[in-house]
């Protein structure tokens, strides 16, 4: 399989404090990866330069995508190379209606609308986006974006944050769906990189490998469950 | 009425706002009368689709037009107690009439107001009887056709008790009267358990002057909306139409204004909350490309369990003029609630990303931010045929992209 991202000896600035410390990291196509990690320690910075989000300047390093160095490409064309984020807390968009957006992004609109109500977001496409959004209507609105714009590299940060467990399901199978887009008998082709505290999300994707961050590096490697299992136990070991 | 010597000493009167315009520059005459007996095949059709008004009278209930200083149009459609007719004519058909000219308005309140007094300005006159709810709009077009000529209207609105009614009035400049000067006075009286929707739309030229003077008088349970549209260059535009509230009773104001380079618009609303448990709403919504932009919003709350929000936000797009947002609450006793808030400057970065990160391109999505501003929630209670004609113009006006 070929690398879908790589990240080299990445150096990044927000808030004029340097947030990540040259981090390496590899994700394979059709490899699911889980970021651990305490609160600060760079994992959501680190989805947001892999995204471009002008509040972050990349200060050293580079973030390669299928072979092109996207380093200071703006966020539209990482967008068009395949690159789609689920954020924890997006902003509101006012003025700007989910159906709106959905018309002018997805590949199919009009099936990108029909298939709202698999999302249960068939009532949502009149509102403005995000606008007094509860925490799994925010997750699930994204998702439904996410699906219309079929992204090659999924950026997930923190799925299960905020939602009811009934939603926590839903949520679940349409990562797994997004996952599963274009699966052949070659396996997967779709990536992603996921953060997540509780694991929960980790029952629907199937992922490969654990990463561990810790003050703007990546601490430790491995199993996702394992590692999972030891932070439940331990800690972060701080 | 004042005596003329008072009103004539206001002719020197500046305006409490806006800059100052010298009422000599436009001598041109003003009195030709211009009948447009059909105004599907009339040459101002073009300008009155501009702003909102339909030749075909499809879902409205009647039209009163004005071109320049004389009534050019006036439908024959009749609906049972709506009555609509040019005002002076109205002076002669109804001796009571006179307690409703210049009541709400006090004609030395400036040079403006003085000198459509003094001149004993025709307009429009509209009324419904109490009891009535009209269905459709009733439609009503002020156009300046004159270059260098200063239109004086003098209009009197009036909903009787358990009456209802919507208007949509369109003002437009033809293309070679740009450098003239409106005057419109416009007094309103809304009755008890009654309902006023009042939809203005401006369309105006780039030299042109526009002074209203806009005054609306609320009885007790009852309702007025005030629209105010603006999405074409003008030169100078100040107004500042007030309400005043009985027991009961709200007021909302919408505003909704594009400055292009060398516009300078100055307007909001005022409302005097003097009925127990009166409520209003003053919300601005404006982008400035490169023009001058104040939005205005006052309340005066005056009598117990007043409430009151006021919101104004604008948008910078381009460099070159200036925004400003005044809002002010004043208040006499301790039980009333009133807020505000305001915003002001440049599309915010993150959701420009926020949208780039779905697909669109930078220009793209700051079109579509500034775009959904101005459709947004703002203009509640348009009627829905204006606010499609709405949205096509905002879709069309050149904003970000």
């Amino acid at each position: 399989m070929t690398d879908m991202l790589n990240i080299v000896d990445l150096h990044v600035e927000a808030g004029g404090r340097e947030i990540l410390k040259g981090v390496n990291l590899t994700v394979k196509e059709g490899e699911t990866s889980v970021l651990f990690g305490p609160n600060g320690s760079g994992k959501s910075t680190l989805l947001a330069s892999i995204m471009g989000y002008s509040a972050i300047t990349v200060t050293s390093g580079k973030i390669i995508f299928k072979g092109v160095d996207i380093t200071y490409l703006p966020v539209d064309e990482r967008a068009k190379m395949g690159i789609g984020m689920m954020m924890q807390r997006p902003p509101n968009i006012y003025g700007v209606k989910l159906g709106d957006l959905l018309r002018a992004t997805a590949d199919d609109p009009d099936t990108a609308i029909k298939e709202a109500d698999k999302f249960r977001m068939e009532r949502f496409m009149e509102r403005e986006i995000n606008v007094g959004f509860s925490g799994g209507e925010i997750k699930r609105s994204e998702l439904l974006q996410l699906t219309a714009q079929s992204p090659d590299l999924l950026l997930l940060d923190e799925p299960e944050s905020g939602v009811d467990l009934e939603s926590i399901d839903l949520i679940g199978n349409k990562v797994h769906d997004l996952l599963e887009e274009r699966k052949d008998s070659n396996g997967r082709h779709v990536s992603s990189l996921v953060i997540t505290h509780t694991g929960q999300i980790m029952d629907y994707i199937g992922a490969k490998y654990g990463y561990v961050m810790k003050n703007g590096v990546i601490d430790r490697l491995g199993d996702p469950m394992e590692l999972l299992k030891e932070i439940r136990l331990q800690g972060y070991g701080e | 009425m004042p005596e003329s010597q008072t009103v004539r000493d206001a002719l020197n009167k500046k305006g409490a706002y806006g800059k100052d315009l010298d009422l000599d520059h436009y001598e041109s005459d003003m009195d030709k009368q211009i009948v447009v007996d059909d105004m599907e095949k009339s040459d101002f059709k073009s300008y009155m689709k501009n702003v909102g008004i339909v030749a075909d009278e499809m879902n409205r209930s009647g039209t009163i037009m004005f071109i320049d200083n004389r009534p050019s149009h006036c439908s024959p459609k009749t609906q049972e107690g709506l009555e609509y007719m040019p005002l002076q004519e109205a002076m002669k058909k109804y001796d009571g009439l006179k307690d409703y000219c210049w009541k709400a308005i006090d004609p030395t309140k400036d040079k403006y107001t003085a000198s459509t007094y003094l001149d004993d300005a025709d307009g429009y006159f509209v009324r419904v009887k109490s009891g009535y709810h009209i269905k459709s709009p009733l439609q009503t077009c002020m156009l300046l056709n004159t270059n260098k000529g200063a239109q004086k209207v003098h209009n009197v609105i009036i909903v009787e008790d358990n009456a209802s009614l919507e208007m949509i009035t369109g003002c437009s400049t033809a293309h070679h009267a740009n450098d003239a000067l409106h005057m419109g006075i416009s007094e309103m009286y809304i009755g008890d358990n009654s309902s006023l929707s009042f939809s203005m739309i401006h369309s105006w030229g780039n030299q042109t002057g526009v002074r209203p003077r806009t005054a609306t008088v609320i009885g007790k349970n009852s309702h007025f909306t005030n629209n105010y549209v603006i999405m074409h260059p003008v030169g100078t535009l100040q107004s500042f139409p007030s309400a005043t509230l009985g027991d009961n009773s709200s007021a909302t104001y919408n505003t909704m204004c594009i400055a292009y380079e060398n516009s300078d618009i100055d307007t909001g609303g005022l409302v005097y909350l003097n009925g127990e448990k009166s409520r209003a709403e003053i919300m601005s919504r404006s982008i400035s490309m490169g023009g001058k932009m104040c939005a205005r919003g006052r309340m005066v709350g005056n009598a117990p369990g007043a409430k009151g929000h006021l919101e104004c936000r604008s948008i910078i797009l381009k460099d070159g003029g200036a925004t400003l947002a005044i809002p002010e609450l004043e208040a006499h006793i301790a039980d009333v609630e009133m807020t505000h808030e305001a915003a002001v400057g440049k599309v915010a970065r993150d959701q420009i990303e926020y949208l780039m990160s779905r697909g669109l391109d930078e220009d793209q999505a700051v079109s579509m931010i500034v775009k959904g501003f101005l459709s947004g929630a703002s203009i509640n209670g348009l009627p829905p045929e204006l606010q499609k004609e709405l949205d096509e113009a905002i879709a069309k006006a050149n904003l970000g992209d």
